[in-house]
């Protein structure tokens, strides 16, 4: 099946920030969470992005 | 001896010599190898032998003859739909592909080709039945001069002003000069984007020319002359440094953002002036006004 557009995942420090069916990773500091997102960007084929500070999504195109 | 027999000769000869000379191996088209190139001569030689053929065989009232014709039609239709499943096939293992577009123009442009060398070797083969084989050079000539006339479109440089722009971001957002390409997120693959793109902005010189360059398979041809060309800077499974263009909804500019394998400024503003309009992509909207009105 191909997918397109779909968030993959939510990478953030404010947990407060994401709500519903995407899978969040919740980190402690902007350096774990620049870290979890290029990590997740590789295995999962897609692209990290900012929205804000503190919330990166991962989508795939 | 048969009386048309030099005729047939020359004929054929000089339709499969056409041939050979429109087969332009290019570094960015297909065929580029021995077998692509034994196909399409092969084909060239048939195409030439059949338009050589229809004048002898009315000469000698074997007027259905000429119905074999129809049959070349058919055959070099499968031309088209052969090299279009081809290029289709290979397209999905590109790391930037051609895209339909760029691959429809490709698979018309053989087929038409050997349209081209059955009427010139008619034309030839006519000429010299009826007057002579001086006539037939002199023929020749000419079919070779319109070959070259009919192959060679339009180019990139010829309708745009191409211009080397500064990549930047806002934030996460990345822009060449003022249009927008797209978010990125990780500041290492910024850094990244930083030190390995180029951006490039292409300004339309008509209002025709906007639509064209607009089209998506027309970009996506863009970006695949350059890559060839260039190289590029990513692997499968790195979306984010997938070369892209986006269209300024103002004034019909384009951004071209790209991270080739190779930095010269030189050599993509050569390649991006060189870049084929494609048929498909050409749009003249005020012909289309004037027409209706």
């Amino acid at each position: 099946m191909k997918m397109e557009k779909v968030i993959l995942g939510a990478v953030t420090t404010e947990k407060s920030s994401v709500q519903g069916g995407t899978p969040v990773f919740y980190c402690e500091g902007k350096k774990e969470m620049e870290s979890i997102a290029a990590n997740l960007e590789a295995i999962l084929d897609g692209i990290a992005h900012r929205l804000t500070d503190e919330l990166y999504i991962i989508v795939k195109h | 001896m048969n009386e048309y027999i030099p005729a047939i000769i020359y004929g054929v000869l000089f339709g499969t010599a056409l041939r050979l000379f429109m087969l332009r191996i290019d570094y960015r088209q297909y065929p580029t190898y021995l077998h692509g190139r034994i196909i399409h001569l092969s084909l060239g030689f048939i195409a030439a032998s059949l338009g050589t053929l229809a004048i002898p065989s009315v000469m000698e009232e074997q007027y259905t003859a000429v119905t074999f014709l129809t049959i070349a039609a058919s055959q070099f239709r499968e031309v088209r739909n052969m090299e279009r499943n081809t290029l289709n096939e290979m397209d999905a293992f590109e790391l930037v592909p051609r895209g339909n577009t760029y691959i429809e123009g490709i698979a018309i442009a053989f087929e038409s080709r050997n349209y081209l060398v059955i009427a010139s070797s008619l034309l030839v083969t006519s000429f010299y039945v009826f007057i002579g084989w001086y006539a037939a050079v002199i023929v020749s000539i000419i079919c070779i001069i319109g070959a070259q006339v009919l192959m060679s479109g339009s180019s990139l440089g010829k309708i745009t002003e191409i211009e080397r722009a500064e990549l930047t971001f806002k934030g996460a957002g990345l822009y060449v000069d003022s249009i927008y390409i797209m978010n990125i997120g990780l500041p290492e693959r910024q850094k990244e984007i930083l030190e390995y793109g180029m951006g490039f902005i292409v300004t339309p010189k008509s209002f025709s020319v906007r639509s064209t360059i607009a089209n998506l398979g027309q970009r996506q041809a863009i970006l695949h002359d350059l890559s060839v060309t260039l190289g590029v800077f990513r692997d499968s499974g790195t979306p984010a440094l997938v070369p892209l263009i986006k269209r300024d909804l103002n004034d019909g500019r384009i951004g071209v953002f790209i991270l080739p394998q190779e930095k010269n400024l030189d050599t993509a503003l050569s390649v991006l002036a060189k870049v084929p309009v494609l048929e498909h992509a050409v749009q003249k909207p005020h012909f289309k006004k004037e027409a209706s009105s």
